[in-house]
């Protein structure tokens, strides 16, 4: 069953993924990465990290995609025009990319210890592996987030505290700019 | 229970739950056209049935026989794409939605739940988030400057009050210690009324945030500017016609649902009485079913005229004033209300 599943939105996945290369229009492309990461989602519920697949779709799908779209949408720039450039993309950058999936490729399966992934380990209350709840995904993770990651926590809040006031200043001085110009 | 055991029942769940939605959708429209013309002094519709009632029958009847204008230039898989995208996002919150008591059924078959994830609450909030591609990719496609301005309005307005929305309920789940919906409504019964999140366990400022973030969320007054017929036109929904335009009107009514139930499940004690654990419950097993999805659903049913009574009652934000008020006041309230009961559950 699960790996039916596994099957199922790998599929999805990998189809979205070449959708988003072959599409001409950004906004295909767009909602195909949506796929994407909604499909990713489920793989990792299917891991049995349903927190993560969770966050995966808040995150990623419903805050970074979203912005990606406003972009698309404000920008219009229309379907993408295929020149010189695009077709030599496209006849050299298909083989180059079949060659290095074949080496990542080998390079995993030729890796020491690793079995298949216990698809479904993990699940608690849906499938009736006991009701493990205080073991679940959320509690183990927050732990191990408050105790031993908390500095690099906090450290990362800070970053992206940074980061936010970098962009409002960048386009606060930008917008300055052009009035002082008139 | 085997997997096609399991497959059929969760099908039969979820097309009796859907067609209940879906029921209940068509209803609250009636509700608030019944209860906004009481507050303006007028019936409401009255002819259609006693007290208007088959009126949601004839409506949906008349969606469907309305023509179907497609306009020429617009980017038809996405124009196509959006109000399936709204619609799905609203029906689908109710999959994890617990609106009865647990132990009813036997071991394995789920009565009153389609779903138990331990995550319920992240997945209410999920497809939350996903709710905004509906409306931003209904205006884009729609090839019209006035539906594309009111659905950047819309969705930048859906995703400022989404965080104030999360911010706000993670006050329920400190108290609660789970993010599994059940057991937070489980916690909610001990007292009864005196335990309900809202009043015992101190969350009523939680409960008024997320009460307004509820309502600039689901683009109901007094935060409609995107869909103010005086402003926009019509916003995002210009374009559309007959059965389309009807999917973003469901959609639109079952986001309140949505809403509707989520709050009594985190602030006002979900399925268990005002009077909680305090009571022994009845004896006759049928009464025992059905008396807590009674509860559940007269709590839904008063915070669905709560909202029909803030529509007819207040004037509508202007687009500005919206978005200073949610990200300069809601999002720094919710965040105290974090730290106010981070320090509460502490000291205890």
């Amino acid at each position: 069953m699960h790996l039916v599943l596994f099957f199922l939105f790998a599929g999805f996945c990998l189809a979205g993924a070449v959708n988003l290369l072959v599409q001409s229009h950004p906004i295909n492309s767009a909602l195909s990465l949506i796929v994407v990461m909604v499909s990713l989602a489920v793989l990792y519920l299917l891991l049995g990290a349903e927190f993560l697949a969770i966050a995966q779709i808040i995150v990623y799908a419903g805050a970074v995609m979203v912005l990606f779209t406003f972009v698309v949408m404000l920008l219009n720039d229309g379907r993408e025009e295929l020149t010189y450039g695009s077709h030599v993309a496209r006849s050299v950058g298909f083989p180059a990319v079949v060659a290095i999936f074949a080496v990542i490729a080998t390079v995993i399966l030729r890796a020491e210890g690793l079995g298949y992934a216990h698809l479904g380990a993990g699940l608690n209350a849906a499938q009736g592996l006991g009701t493990a709840k205080d073991n679940s995904n959320l509690v183990v993770l927050s732990q191990v987030l408050f105790h031993e990651l908390l500095l690099p926590f906090e450290v990362t809040s800070v970053l992206i505290l940074i980061a936010i006031l970098g962009a409002v200043a960048l386009a606060h001085s930008e917008g300055a700019e052009r009035t002082v110009e008139k | 229970m085997t997997l096609v055991a399991f497959i059929l029942w969760s099908i039969l769940k979820v097309a009796v739950v859907t067609v209940m939605l879906l029921m209940g959708v068509a209803y609250t429209v009636l509700l608030e056209r019944k209860m906004v013309g009481r507050i303006q002094n007028r019936w409401g519709p009255s002819r259609v049935g006693p007290y208007g009632l088959l009126q949601p029958l004839v409506d949906g009847a008349k969606s469907f026989l309305k023509e179907d204008m497609i306009p020429t230039a617009v980017y038809r898989p996405l124009y196509l794409l959006a109000p399936i995208l709204a619609l799905g996002c609203a029906l689908l919150t109710i999959g994890v939605v617990p609106f009865g008591e647990p132990g009813i059924a036997p071991k394995g078959f789920d009565l009153f739940e389609i779903s138990d994830t331990n995550i319920g609450l992240l997945v209410i909030l999920a497809i939350t988030s996903l709710g905004v591609y509906g409306v931003a990719l209904a205006g884009w496609s729609s090839n019209n400057k006035f539906s594309l301005l009111g659905s950047l309005r819309a969705s930048a307005q859906m995703i400022s009050y989404e965080l104030a929305l999360g911010l706000s309920l993670v006050g329920v789940v400190l108290r609660a210690g789970s993010l599994n919906l059940r057991t937070i409504v489980e916690q909610q019964a001990t007292l009864g009324v005196a335990t309900w999140n809202i009043f015992g366990g101190f969350q009523i400022l939680a409960f008024f945030i997320y009460l307004i973030a509820a309502f600039a969320e689901t683009n109901r007054s007094p935060f409609d500017l995107p869909e103010a017929e005086s402003e926009l036109v019509a916003g995002y929904h210009t374009e559309y016609s007959s059965m389309k335009f009807a999917m973003f009107f469901m959609a639109e009514y079952g986001n309140m649902i949505n809403v509707g139930c989520v709050a009594t499940l985190l602030f006002l004690g979900g399925w268990t009485s005002p009077f909680g654990n305090l009571i022994e419950p009845p004896q006759n097993i049928i009464v025992h079913a059905l008396m807590p999805i009674f509860w559940f659903v007269l709590k839904v049913f008063c915070f669905l005229c709560l909202y029909v009574w803030v529509r007819g009652t207040l004037p509508r934000f202007r687009y500005d004033q919206l978005m200073n008020f949610g990200w300069r006041i809601l999002l720094p309230l919710a965040i105290l209300n974090i730290v106010g009961t981070s320090l509460w559950l502490a000291f205890r």
